[in-house]
């Protein structure tokens, strides 16, 4: 499949912001971080910018992004309108949290309630996320029970790092937030590397012959393409990454999505000076996000589509 | 509503007749020249006069080598919109442009609420769908909604565009919900097939397999020694000499 970076980009940016979302208000509801009305602005205004930036970003991939708004209308069928319609309820408790964190609590239990609230529609948006595409059955390498959950470990995984760079700016203690992130990375890795495992021994099912329903006669190989130039069909799923290509950068996403990141995490638990510990948490964030979007573009590049064997022949 | 309707009774398709098509792309054309001035318009074209021309057809037409040695044939063959029963390409939709007819089971897009995700596309094992870059929306087979319907024209152009221009018949109209039109007795007779049953989207179009070969035993001839002598003959070194002769 083609990798749109704007989907890139989207699914980047908004699944740190979700993550960071839950985080805080985790830290909220239990307790963990001060009520401070700077952390709760700065922080839910990050995660919330991020979140808006990821859902403004995909509204460049739609050819009439002026119609965007239609897209919540069938939540009955279709996972990208749940998608749509949860991220947008999300922004109802997140508001009510932040209001009550920065300006004070209207009505007692407001911030724990929204906290709570804003956690379940995160997760629910996330999971939606992943289920656009671990529905498409004509997509092997996303047809898979692991992409929902791989979706929703690397946001905690990204939201966690973003949480530990941000609480020691406001001097809140980051020792839970290291905590959190350390295990919803290896959770992460551990599922990533399950998810690679099963796509790489998937049956390819999906032949040239059944397709066009002339196995009875033999092989089916392509003879002339039905025109000159590749089409949209072939632009958009026929995209191709070497092999070598591929593994090369699993290597690169492991390292800087999980194993960089895990490293300067369990260095920010030594005695170090302030300025030091907020090098290394930024210094974590930035590996983190690079490598989860070279993660998303290998999703996207290693991905074949089952149209690909009425133009080359084969299986998919 | 993008959530499918009940089961029609009426299911209009097409049955396509790989033994008989020939691979002259007419119904392509047509299907490119009319949908390009009806419900689908624009079609629009990338490049169209440049060195990488491209754009948005709603039929394209492959050609196969099927079977091995002397019993290998080409087969030409049409590939468009199947106009499925159970189709994922609209229930993914998420604003209600794609949808399937409830009166006769067309499956179509509405192009003034499409917003072009592409997501249909995704969907779809058939490659049925294309987006169309200068429009921004998803454009697909209607199956001339526009002409089959269409009162104005003579009762013989009440087909689809591909149907009419088919010069060898390969390609037939009509409605396959019932058990008694012509194209249903065509599929039973010749035992037409769905493509790709197992994603269980339940093609209404059917395709007819090529016939089996009734004209000769087939026997595979050996391949004749070529006429040409081989290099380090007498006469190639008559060439190479003529040729050396002829270079100085």
């Amino acid at each position: 499949m083609h990798p749109a970076y704007s989907v890139i980009v989207f699914t980047t940016a908004s699944g740190a912001g979700y993550g960071l979302l839950i985080w805080l208000s985790a830290g909220v509801a239990l307790g963990l971080v001060p009520r401070t009305p700077a952390l709760g602005f700065t922080g839910l205004g990050i995660a919330l910018s991020l979140v808006t930036l990821g859902l403004l970003s995909s509204t460049l991939h739609l050819g009439r992004p002026e119609r965007a708004w239609r897209a919540f209308s069938q939540w009955r069928s279709s996972w990208l309108s749940r998608e749509g319609v949860a991220a947008v309820a999300t922004y109802l408790p997140a508001g009510a949290l932040g209001l009550g964190w920065v300006f004070g609590e209207t009505m007692p239990g407001q911030v724990t309630t929204a906290a709570w609230l804003a956690i379940a529609g995160s997760l629910v948006t996330l999971w939606c996320t992943g289920k656009i595409y671990s529905s498409l059955t004509t997509i092997r390498a996303w047809n898979q029970p692991l992409v929902p959950p791989v979706y929703i470990a690397l946001a905690l995984g990204t939201g966690g790092l973003l949480a530990c760079a941000l609480l020691p700016m406001f001097g809140a203690d980051a020792r839970w937030a290291a905590a959190a992130s350390v295990v919803s990375l290896v959770v992460g890795w551990v599922l990533k590397r399950r998810y690679w495992t099963a796509i790489d021994s998937a049956a390819r099912t999906h032949t040239a012959e059944a397709a066009t329903g002339l196995g009875h006669l033999g092989t089916v190989r392509p003879l002339d393409p039905p025109h000159t130039q590749p089409n949209y069909v072939m632009r958009e799923m026929g995209y191709q990454v070497a092999r070598r290509h591929a593994l090369k950068l699993r290597k690169v996403a492991v390292g800087l999505l999980f194993l960089m990141p895990l490293a300067l995490l369990i260095w920010l638990l030594a005695p170090l000076p302030a300025f030091a510990q907020l090098t290394l948490a930024i210094a974590a964030v930035l590996s983190g996000v690079i490598g989860v979007l070279v993660e998303r573009w290998l999703f996207f590049a290693e991905a074949e589509h089952v149209v690909v064997v009425y133009y080359r022949g084969g299986a998919a | 509503m993008t959530s499918l309707p009940e089961a029609s009774a009426k299911k209009l398709g097409l049955v396509i007749d790989l033994d008989t098509c020939v691979g002259c792309h007419a119904c392509a054309t047509s299907c490119k020249e009319w949908n390009s001035n009806g419900y689908s318009a624009p079609l629009t074209d990338d490049d169209a006069h440049g060195g990488d021309p491209h754009g948005t057809w709603l039929n394209r037409v492959h050609s196969y080598e099927v079977g091995d040695g002397a019993e290998s044939r080409t087969v030409n063959f049409p590939r468009s919109c199947l106009h499925c029963e159970t189709p994922a390409c609209v229930t993914v939709c998420p604003t209600g442009a794609s949808y399937k007819r409830a009166s006769d089971g067309i499956v179509l897009v509405n192009p003034d609420t499409c917003i072009g995700c592409k997501l249909c596309s995704w969907a779809c094992p058939y490659g049925a769908r294309e987006y169309d870059h200068g429009d921004g929306t998803m454009k697909k087979c209607t199956l001339c909604v526009d002409r089959i319907y269409n009162e104005t024209m003579a009762p013989e152009d009440r087909v689809p565009a591909c149907v009419r221009a088919c010069p060898t018949g390969a390609r037939h109209f009509g409605d396959l919900g019932d058990p008694q039109s012509a194209v249903s007795i065509l599929v039973a007779e010749r035992a037409g097939f769905d493509l790709l049953p197992e994603f269980g989207y339940n093609p209404v179009n059917k395709y007819l397999p090529p016939r089996a070969r009734k004209d000769r035993e087939v026997t595979p001839r050996a391949i004749e020694a070529p006429l040409r002598a081989g290099p380090g003959s007498n006469a190639d070194r008559f060439f190479a000499w003529v040729d050396k002769a002829l270079s100085r």
